[in-house]
């Protein structure tokens, strides 16, 4: 295995010390491996995601034993000197392609400044790279669509336009936070499908962040579980999928539909209630009231310990426990 | 684009036409015209030649129409005052309203988008307070006393500026500053909401994502898209400064339109008077219509609508 390009240990992330958004993820993304982030809608992987770039909103206060980027410390680093990297060596799409371009502005003004700025080229040769990446990402008549204003293109094609303008200067680390959300599911498919073959070709580390498990066993190398600002679980892809060791895991995989493996007529599985908002000095696991196994050591530390080969889990539970993964 | 357009250009129309009529009734309302015409010592005879002399003895229906038609043609009739045409008085002085004008947007624009940029990066800080502080009193402040003020200490103790006149640009600057802090207060609140807004949008975290320099992020992602509202509502300003010159021009004594304005309604110079009201109208009216094209220039989303 090849040098980690992301290592996140112990990333905390808080929102005017009321509200601990991320509490002690770690994640590590290595060079050309996709590693994918899964939860529920508001457990802290997209904090975390903008944690990584350092585009946290003004007032959310982040801290962490280690997040670095190809050994380079992270923490502590300026914004100018951030600046240099993002975009540059380490990109990002985002979840709303309809407002994620600037109205003001050509597609290929948006697309050249990103190589001009980091490697100063041309705007001649940016041009060149622009309509050959628009190319590269299935965009068809480049020249015209360089020349198109954002409102002028669907949710699909933007979104294309971002990953295009993300790869501009070939960066070695690619954040996507939920890219495909806010897409019919016939362009979803078509953008992961994207996502995975420039991933493959240009040898990206990819962080994905989805909440969809069929994306997640069809183009990740890894997964982690992130459930209320901490990872659960975090195993290789085929490991997560076929032995789900923590009972958050287990719940989400029941509440996947796998033709011919659920029966005609049986309820498809859902865990009830939501993700709680977790204020700072919250002790004990997050998941007890939804759980199906929760007992009265729930609230006392929780051991991360590892089941299997890269294998780990933030739970009491022995690796060989049976039962109700939720709440029944 | 052609039709938002014409639709616009009606409005514009019927808006010009009320002023036009407006302007004429105002001006018969404060008295008899061949009255103060004729002066405090004229006879009945007197009163009656001039009557009949402007004719103001035909109904005033036939009146009204035969003003607006020749207004329509440019023809303002002569002033009863300088014994000069309407239109030639006008065209004569309305070079130093313009540049008036033009300074005092100038200055404004100056001022209003740095100060406002400043307020919205520095949001709810005390450099945020001052700036809105500032513009408050620019509101509050009445334009002929900080006319005066500016006079007495940049004109009078520091010698810097000419107090009144026309001859030189430096004869703009004082009166400049003064329209402008008429303005200053609406472009200063307008560009700060527009860049908190431009600020927290997504496509300023693109930018950021992008590795891009805070100057760029902020003039040119943010400030381009702040800037539609505030370009247009300084159109609209200009014509509002053009049109409300008249206390300015008279306190540093230009002899702009305004001031041309002040002298007839004085000595009662109606065709005069019914001529400015109506051209500074129909310009404003037009600035506000070239606010809007404006807009659809400068924000794409509109330009194929």
């Amino acid at each position: 295995m090849s040098a980690a390009l992301l290592e996140v240990e112990n990333l905390r992330v808080e929102f005017g010390g009321r509200i601990a958004a991320v509490r002690g993820a770690s994640v590590t993304v290595a060079r050309g491996e996709t590693h994918c982030l899964v939860g529920e809608s508001g457990c802290g992987k997209s904090v975390t995601a903008l944690a990584v770039m350092s585009l946290l909103a003004r007032g959310a206060r982040r801290s962490a034993d280690r997040l670095a980027f190809d050994g380079i410390d992270l923490r502590d680093m300026g914004e100018t000197a951030m600046s240099r990297l993002r975009g540059h060596r380490m990109a990002m799409i985002f979840q709303e392609p309809m407002t994620s371009l600037n109205p003001a502005y050509t597609v290929g003004s948006q697309m050249t400044e990103v190589l001009r700025r980091h490697k100063g080229a041309t705007r001649a040769a940016a041009t060149d790279r622009a309509a050959e990446l628009l190319g590269r990402v299935g965009i068809t008549a480049p020249g015209l669509r360089l020349g198109q204003f954002p409102h002028q293109l669907s949710g699909g094609l933007r979104q294309r336009v971002m990953i295009a303008m993300a790869l501009m200067c070939d960066p070695e680390l690619l954040v996507a936070d939920e890219p495909t959300t806010a897409l019919d599911v016939t362009v979803q498919a078509q953008i992961l499908r994207l996502l995975a073959t420039l991933q493959r070709d240009l040898g990206l580390g990819l962080l994905l962040i989805t909440h969809d498990l069929g994306v997640v066993a069809r183009v990740a190398h890894r997964v982690s579980v992130m459930y209320a600002g901490e990872v659960v679980e975090s195993a290789p892809t085929a490991e997560l999928f076929a032995a789900p060791r923590h009972p958050y895991t287990r719940g989400l995989l029941d509440c996947v539909p796998v033709p011919g493996k659920v029966a005609r007529n049986a309820p498809l599985g859902s865990i009830p209630g939501v993700v709680p908002r977790i204020a700072p000095g919250f002790a004990g696991c997050a998941f007890r009231d939804r759980c199906g196994q929760v007992n009265a050591s729930c609230a006392g530390i929780i051991p991360r310990r590892t089941v299997g080969a890269g294998h780990a889990m933030l739970c009491r539970l022995e690796p060989g426990w049976t039962g109700a993964g939720a709440t029944p | 684009m052609l039709r938002f357009l014409l639709r616009r250009l009606i409005v514009a129309v019927l808006v010009a036409a009320t002023v036009l009529t407006l302007a004429f009734v105002l001006t018969r309302l404060s008295g008899d015209l061949a009255i103060s015409i004729a002066g405090p010592n004229a006879t009945q005879q007197d009163v009656d030649a001039v009557r009949k002399a402007y004719g103001l003895d035909r109904p005033v229906v036939i009146q009204f129409f035969d003003w607006v038609g020749r207004a329509l043609l440019g023809d303002f009739g002569e002033s009863y005052f300088f014994k000069a045409r309407v239109a030639a008085l006008i065209g004569e002085r309305m070079p130093v309203t313009v540049s008036l004008g033009l300074t005092g947007l100038v200055i404004a624009l100056a001022i209003s988008l740095p100060m406002g940029v400043l307020a919205a990066v520095r949001e709810n800080t005390w450099a945020d307070r001052a700036v809105q502080a500032v513009a408050l009193l620019g509101q509050a402040m009445p334009s002929f006393w900080l006319g005066l003020i500016l006079m007495i200490t940049l004109g009078l103790h520091l010698g810097w500026l000419p107090i009144s006149g026309t001859g030189s640009w430096e004869h703009y600057v004082m009166p400049g500053i003064v329209l402008a802090f008429s303005a200053v207060p609406a472009l200063t609140r307008l560009t700060r909401a527009g860049m908190i807004q431009a600020l927290g949008s997504d496509y300023i975290r693109t930018a950021r994502a992008k590795g891009l320099s805070r100057a760029s992020i902020l003039l040119k992602h943010a400030l381009r898209n702040a800037a539609i509202p505030v370009v247009a509502i300084a159109a609209v300003q200009l014509g509002f400064m053009l049109g409300g010159s008249i206390v300015i021009e008279s306190v540093f004594a230009l002899h702009g339109v305004g001031f041309l304005a002040w002298e007839s309604i004085g000595k009662n110079d109606f065709p005069v008077v019914q001529a400015v009201v109506l051209v500074l109208a129909v310009i404003y009216v037009a600035l506000t219509m070239f606010a809007d094209i404006l807009n659809a220039v400068l924000d794409p989303r509109l330009r194929g609508a």
